[in-house]
């Protein structure tokens, strides 16, 4: 089977590690509380379940085109990506340095299933933390950046804390929301949701459906390239954090529910958005899919 | 989870001392490694933590192959399992050591 061409290696395939020094300039990565500080979670230890030396986030300091940022990178792969109290306090304490440092920006690259369960509510504690501390970082007019390409995307509060960064780039195979599908058929039941129709699944919880809904700003290739080259252009450019624009994202949240609201599938949200034939946007690459939507009802704010 | 210990003695060596790196992730199947340079320059110091308990004779073994194949005197292992089988540890001590010498000083 032949995949798309792609501009370099996938993001989705590569590790936290290999994801964020690939975002960064070549050689620029300098790790903080890297595994050999071996800050590694108490609960899990408690339960007598395996650590990891990193608690599953890679965070460090680095250059994009040249300018400094800071940078943290969530490992899909170990408990899903799931949030505790160590990784938490990483990503908060990374937040917090930006607040002194200044970098020109903060990119957080978001492969998780939202707070690790067995950590309960250190790491409900540990995510409100999180969303506490992007928003003083924005506050200071440091952009904040969700980077969400990974296998397990980017759910629960994480989805959240996502939502409250400046911009969002996302890759088609990504999705992101707040509960996921097999969360939503386990409480409602399969006539609410059947979670194995995966099609579905991408259509609604996926990167284009996020991009037309006004919830990302850029759909990418699933390659590290292009994960760089997009995050390299948002550098530097916060979304202001005032009550004036927070009034306009109400209005317009109010508007598109008003619009939306009663869509049953992702295709009528895109047929009534404007799309023409909105059947064929889930085969289309991102290039040819950018220019299928371009003619859509923006229903950004 | 069972905590093992092993000192990895007639291994050739010693290993360059390099910075320090980790391989693999801690998964259903899989583990993590870390290699650092060691206190002891004559041996390997291995230390295990696994959520498989009762395997300590086949790490030992995997172990004891490893050092043999490769120069690991004055190095300090650290593994965390999630319960990977002994080709998988395998093949990651080899890509933790070949990673490890690979870096410039």
């Amino acid at each position: 089977m032949t995949g798309p061409r792609r501009a370099g290696p996938s993001y989705r395939e590569a590790s936290a590690r290999r994801r964020l020094a690939a975002i960064l300039d070549e050689g620029s990565f300098g790790e903080l509380l890297g595994p050999t500080e071996r800050v590694t979670s108490p609960h899990l230890a408690a339960l007598d379940l395996p650590v990891a030396f990193d608690d599953g986030v890679v965070v460090g300091t680095g250059l994009l085109g040249g300018q400094p940022v800071l940078g943290a990178s969530q490992e899909g792969r170990f408990l899903g990506g799931a949030v505790g109290e160590v990784h938490g306090a990483k990503l908060t304490g990374l937040l917090r340095r930006a607040l002194a440092e200044r970098p020109a920006a903060v990119l957080l690259l978001l492969d998780t299933g939202g707070v690790r369960l067995q950590e309960a509510n250190a790491g409900i504690v540990a995510v409100s933390e999180v969303m506490r501390a992007v928003l003083a970082v924005r506050a200071a007019g440091i952009p904040v950046l969700a980077l969400v390409g990974g296998a397990w995307g980017c759910f629960g509060g994480m989805g959240i804390v996502a939502r409250c960064c400046d911009g969002v780039l996302m890759s088609e195979e990504a999705r992101m929301g707040i509960s996921g599908p097999d969360v939503i058929e386990a409480t409602r039941g399969v006539e609410e949701l059947d979670a194995s129709d995966r099609a579905m699944v991408w259509r609604t919880w996926g990167g284009k459906h996020r991009v037309l809904l006004g919830e990302a700003d850029r759909l990418l290739e699933d390659s590290l390239p292009a994960f760089r080259e997009a995050a390299r252009q948002l550098v530097g450019r916060a979304r202001p954090l005032t009550l004036a624009a927070l009034e306009a994202e109400q209005a317009w949240l109010a508007r598109r529910l008003a619009d939306l609201g009663g869509s049953a599938d992702a295709l009528d949200a895109w047929r009534s958005a404007g799309v023409d034939e909105p059947e064929r946007l889930p085969l289309l690459e991102p290039p040819a899919w950018s220019a299928a939507v371009a003619g859509a009802r923006r229903v950004r704010p | 989870m069972e905590h093992l210990v092993f000192e990895l003695e007639r291994t050739p060596g010693p290993a360059p001392r390099r910075a320090a790196v980790v391989v693999g992730v801690v998964a259903s199947g899989n583990l993590e490694v870390l290699v650092e340079a060691g206190p002891f320059p004559d041996r390997c110091r291995a230390e295990i933590q696994t959520s498989a308990t009762g395997f300590g004779d086949i790490w030992g073994a995997v172990l004891a192959d490893f050092a043999a194949r490769h120069p690991v005197a004055g190095l300090s292992l650290a593994v965390n399992d999630g319960g990977a089988t002994p080709a998988v540890v395998a093949l990651r001590l080899g890509q933790a050591f070949e990673e490890y010498t690979g870096r410039n000083p």
